[in-house]
């Protein structure tokens, strides 16, 4: 067996959301003529900014082998904490800065319990996603916490130059993490880390630090999409962003990231978040409601996994 | 399957039964620990009916891990669990409301169940896809069915015959936790005892040295899956006859428990260690720990952040004592 240098990270074809997109754009617009409205398709962007938001970290977590499923519960957390803070302080500054403050923290706490303790990422993040969920329960009471600022919701609804600020965020957010995986030296060691920890360890880097970086990016990624999901419904909502992570994940699984081997490629996630924004969109327009929707995500992934792990045959 | 084929892993028996029977005894401890603790603060706990009460939570806690144990013996994970029960409840449940036969509901769920587990085990196993994922995905697709199937409706209302087996007793001591006792002394004989068992965990312990030893891996992934998903069936009936009603948000929040007690049972995330028995015990810890925040009037909002932390405690235990061994 000849050695492998560190893998590549992008891979060699095109990501199955490619073709979904093409698949949903032309089925839809044949089944509603309100999709194919300019309107609607940078509704669907706008929208999608969000998933975007947390799909670029997810895309670096699950290229380490690892996977965030914390990130929903850690999002609504952020959006009551945004709410409570600024509505009792009454500075936007203060409460933006505490939901970013959270997800930081609860990032560092999934990268360090997940590095230095050495606990399944699945099982980490799924006894974060607990404490995250009773933590938002516990500040808001269960209730939503309504009537933010009016400034805040200009995060959402306003726009610069005449285009929306979500996009601008997410064009921000997608700029930033290319040029971390793809011009720095944490970009090579990501990949490293899902591929060939072994390699990494013997080219003498502690991996139990460099885990930390991938869900420390993830919490504070679930900290920005906070704000922008704060704006978008106008108050805290204690379950607002309840299984985002699945569509996050769904979004990494079609862009062609792989889940073992460290394989992964942003660009395939960008297209998966369009493919998952456009499949919810059409749907929404069909009046197909969000519980089949969710079926419909599942199935995709299932099948995006399926044909990743054809590729790859025996084990 | 001879019996003589798996002599080879045998010995993994003799090897780890008495670290794990000296773990059962801390576990054992731990339990009574909570117990004289929550004695001394309230005057509710230590009555005849809340310990019957605490047996009855902790058995339909133990069917939903009972399946899981095998599934991370095996090395693999099932999150699929708690969407499992709700769908197979929600179905049975419109089932037996629908045509007041309780047997036609029960074979409902459990066929469900199984067939749901079977395709999780197919996916583990021949598609090769990661269990945490494959079955992260089947979560959302059953909850989505589930959400889908019931429209927001709830059905509540069943045969008293099919009560019983919530509510029931036999000898004073209620039928799900007879069946309980049932399922544990089965499944610690199929695991110690059988080919079948011996062979989970010899392909969780080191699944390329199984596959070589010849341990048909395929079909016994599928089959812990299957056993998972059966088990969430049964578990699905219990909680119908228990709650008396069922709504598509049902299993949402089941996940986190089964897991936090198949952890604190013992079981290790890395496959190849663990037992029922453990299991049984982690069941009662939680449901010991959840019963007294509620003597104790603690608001339930705490809940799911209390069970998160007790798994990262329990998974960092077994972390510690691996790397011990």
């Amino acid at each position: 067996m000849t050695e492998q240098a560190i893998p590549l990270p992008r891979p060699d074809r095109l990501p199955g959301a490619a073709l979904v997109i093409v698949g949903l754009i032309a089925l839809f617009s044949v089944l509603s003529p309100s999709f194919r409205n300019a309107d609607n398709l940078i509704n669907v962007l706008t929208q999608s900014t969000v998933l975007l938001l947390i799909a670029l970290p997810m895309t670096i977590v699950v290229m380490t082998e690892g996977l965030d499923l914390s990130v929903g519960a850690v999002l609504s957390l952020a959006t009551v904490v945004l709410a409570v803070v600024t509505l009792s302080s009454g500075s936007i500054a203060a409460g933006v800065a505490a939901a970013i403050a959270i997800g930081i923290t609860f990032g560092f706490a999934n990268g360090a319990i997940v590095g230095y303790f050495r606990i399944p990422p699945f099982v980490a993040t799924l006894s974060t996603l607990g404490v995250a969920q009773g933590g938002a329960l516990l500040v808001s009471d269960g209730n939503i916490v309504p009537n933010l600022p009016r400034a805040i919701q200009l995060l959402y609804s306003g726009h610069v130059l005449g285009i929306p600020v979500p996009i601008i965020f997410g064009g921000i957010a997608y700029l930033s993490f290319h040029t971390l995986l793809y011009r720095t030296r944490i970009g090579v060691y990501i990949p490293a880390l899902g591929g060939n920890r072994e390699a990494l360890r013997n080219a003498g880097h502690d991996d139990r630090h460099l885990l930390v970086v991938p869900y420390v990016l993830s919490g504070l990624m679930a900290g920005v999409a906070a704000l922008l999901l704060a704006a978008r419904t106008n108050s805290g909502h204690p379950s607002v962003a309840i299984g985002m992570e699945f569509d996050a994940v769904a979004a990494v699984a079609l862009g062609g990231t792989e889940f073992e081997k460290g394989n992964g490629w942003l660009f395939g996630t960008a297209l998966g978040v369009l493919s998952i924004g456009i499949l919810r969109n059409g749907l929404n327009l069909l009046e197909i409601p969000s519980s089949m929707q969710v079926v419909c995500v599942g199935l995709l992934v299932i099948l995006a996994l399926y044909f990743d792990g054809r590729k790859r045959g025996e084990p | 399957m001879t019996s003589s084929e798996m002599s080879s892993i045998a010995p993994a028996r003799t090897l780890s039964l008495p670290f794990e029977s000296w773990q059962i005894v801390l576990r054992l401890a731990a339990c009574v620990l909570i117990g004289a603790m929550l004695t001394t603060l309230t005057d509710s706990f230590f009555t005849w009916n809340n310990i019957l009460n605490v047996l009855r939570q902790a058995s339909l806690l133990f069917f939903m891990s009972f399946g899981l144990t095998f599934v991370l013996i095996a090395g693999k994970i099932d999150l699929s669990l708690g969407s499992c029960v709700g769908l197979c409840a929600c179905v049975a449940g419109t089932c037996i409301h629908a045509t007041g036969n309780p047997w036609l509901g029960a074979a409902v769920a459990l066929a469900i169940g199984s067939f749901i587990g079977l395709l999780n085990g197919v996916m583990v196993a021949k598609m090769r896809i990661p269990s945490f994922i494959a079955t992260y995905g089947m979560l959302w697709v059953l909850q989505g069915l589930t959400y889908y199937y019931m429209g927001g409706e709830t059905v509540h209302g069943f045969p008293a015959g099919f009560r019983q087996l919530g509510s029931g007793h036999i000898a004073g001591v209620p039928i799900p936790v007879w069946i309980m006792l049932l399922f544990l002394a089965a499944g610690g004989l199929f695991a110690r005892h059988t080919n079948y068992g011996q062979q989970i965990y010899a392909l969780g312990a080191n699944p390329v040295a199984a596959r070589l030893s010849g341990v048909p891996v395929n079909r016994r992934l599928i089959l812990v899956f299957v056993v998972s998903g059966a088990m969430a069936g049964l578990a699905s009936l219990i909680f119908l006859a228990r709650l008396n009603s069922a709504e598509g948000d049902i299993g949402e929040t089941l996940i986190l428990p089964a897991v936090a007690a198949v952890l604190i049972g013992g079981t290790s995330l890395f496959g190849g260690v663990g037992s029922i028995t453990g299991t049984f015990i982690g069941a009662l810890i939680l449901t010991l720990a959840l019963n007294g925040m509620n003597l104790l009037s603690v608001n339930a909002n705490w809940q799911p952040l209390v069970t998160g932390a007790i798994i990262l405690f329990a998974a960092w235990a077994d972390f510690l004592t691996r790397q011990k061994d």
